[in-house]
């Protein structure tokens, strides 16, 4: 199970426009492994983008290319995320998701 | 929301085989693409092979594409950004100007409707279509061969927007945004240009029907741009903004994304002002073909006749042959050609064979067109996996 505030968050984001929102309720079917940092990738990732993107993205990525995504949502896309949870996010997607 | 119907996968069945009953996805996409992609039906479409919800990037299972026009309700959906909003024809408005621009001008669907039409029958496809299937993989929308449709566009020609406004003589790029944008200011707008002598052909459009209706919602309603012969990256969805400019445009989806490799890929279309020494804006689409009569591992009765058939495309040169192989490319037959829709078109094509017996039948199809480009035998890599035209390998199973 998903943490409640999970889903809390994607629907207020996307509250006002029923399009997006019935996107968010389809979302909720996927299901990342139970890790360590599943909570921060569930937290930050999927404030913008549902979280199939890391599983259709899987598992072929190497360490460097899951670095590389998730440096790239940050300095590219403007992703609010600090360091240490770069880093947690960072290493679940490469121990769980990883080539 | 009745319309949201995804299709449940039976308990017992493996997820992964499942997907692949469901979608019928070739098997060279990574596995957890094949695990995720499930057949769902967003609002007014039909159901097509989900790869990522939010934003909502769908697929068109290639059943679609034994006809050479793609229905609307078919037509594949791809956003970049997930803040999509419901679009109301009636205030819809079009801002067409810029620095590059005289002055601006603020059109509104009735006025583009009373305006000189024009149309066009053309492929979009998105540059990234069958990235999923690049060794090694590449990250992104992993695509197999549905992120693309042929339809009839009516609208608009660009060039008579930007005649109505006036163009300055310095003006080099005309640039176009869309109503749809980012989640947070945060995230670079998704914001696209093309050189000017390509928004002044007589072919690039911005257009309002599609097939002969409005725009399905999620192709762009009220009003997209149409640019045949180039990727589907430029053809911007519920367009609002149209900009003249000087200087070429900065933003990350022309200086960072969505280019490839200098003289890796030919394209006589070139987009000078964006080109650096290394790298240049995807531009022109390469000649491919898909055949769409069987799915992989199809069986059929050896004894009857077998039609192979499918699509084939390109940049607007024209397909003239397509040629298929039963010998892995030691000898090739010309299929025969379909209706020639224009140019721009998908291109129908297929031939007859009676097997007369038993065992695994390997299918390879090579299109060319008038110029003399020609599908290739091996992968171009590059480094977003793009320009997917290697000719494709497909096995029939013939009892």
């Amino acid at each position: 199970m998903k943490p409640a505030y999970i889903r809390v968050a994607a629907v207020t984001l996307l509250a006002g426009c029923c399009l997006a929102a019935a996107a968010a309720a389809n979302e909720q079917s996927v299901e990342l492994r139970p890790d360590a940092g599943r909570d921060a990738v569930e937290a930050h990732c999927a404030a913008c983008h549902s979280l199939d993107y890391v599983l259709m993205n899987s598992p072929f990525p190497t360490a460097a290319q899951w670095d590389a995504e998730v440096a790239k949502m940050i300095k590219v896309f403007g992703a609010p995320i600090e360091d240490a949870d770069a880093r947690i996010i960072a290493d679940y997607l490469k121990k769980n998701y990883g080539s | 929301m009745a319309a949201w119907s995804g299709v449940a996968l039976a308990g017992a069945v493996p997820r992964r085989a499942a997907a692949i009953m469901a979608t019928n996805l070739p098997k060279g996409l990574a596995a957890g693409t094949l695990n995720e992609a499930v057949l769902d039906a967003l609002p007014g479409k039909k159901p097509l092979i989900k790869l990522s919800w939010r934003p909502p990037n769908y697929e068109t299972p290639i059943e679609y594409f034994r006809q050479p026009i793609t229905p609307n309700d078919a037509f594949f959906v791809r956003y970049h950004l997930s803040n999509i909003p419901e679009m109301d024809a009636a205030t819809w408005q079009l801002a067409v100007g810029g620095e590059g621009a005289a002055g601006t001008v603020v059109f509104k669907l009735d006025d583009l409707k009373v305006m000189p039409p024009a149309e066009i029958i053309a492929v979009n496809q998105c540059a990234g279509n069958r990235r999923g299937l690049f060794l090694p993989h590449v990250t992104g929308v992993e695509w197999g061969d549905g992120a693309m449709g042929c339809a009839h566009w009516k609208g608009v020609r660009l060039k008579d927007l930007l005649n109505r406004v006036g163009v300055k003589k310095e003006a080099i790029e005309i640039v176009f945004e869309g109503a749809d944008g980012p989640v947070t200011t945060e995230t670079p707008k998704f914001v696209k240009s093309i050189p000017l002598w390509k928004a002044m052909e007589e072919t690039t459009l911005v257009a309002f029907e599609m097939n002969g209706k409005p725009l399905p919602h999620f192709n762009g309603y009220p009003a997209r741009l149409i640019v045949p012969g180039w990727t589907g990256t430029y053809w911007m969805k519920h367009l609002v903004s149209i900009r003249a400019i000087t200087k070429p445009e900065q933003s990350f989806w022309m200086k960072s994304a969505y280019r490839i490799p200098v003289g890796l890929f030919p394209a006589a279309g070139h987009f000078a002002s964006q080109e650096t020494a290394v790298n240049t804006p995807i531009t022109e689409m390469m000649v491919n073909s898909l055949i769409t009569s069987h799915h992989h591992g199809a069986i059929v009765a050896g004894a009857a006749p077998l039609v192979i058939g499918g699509v084939a495309w390109d940049a607007g040169y024209g397909v003239d042959v397509v040629e298929l192989s039963f010998d892995g490319g030691r000898s090739w037959q010309r299929a025969k050609l379909g209706e020639d829709l224009g140019r721009y078109a998908f291109r129908p094509f297929s031939l007859a064979l009676t097997p007369g017996w038993k065992g695994r039948l390997t299918v390879l199809a090579r299109a060319s067109n008038r110029i003399g480009q020609t599908q290739t035998s091996q992968l171009i890599q590059n480094p977003a996996g793009y320009h997917n035209n290697m000719i494709q390998s497909l096995t029939i199973e013939v009892t």
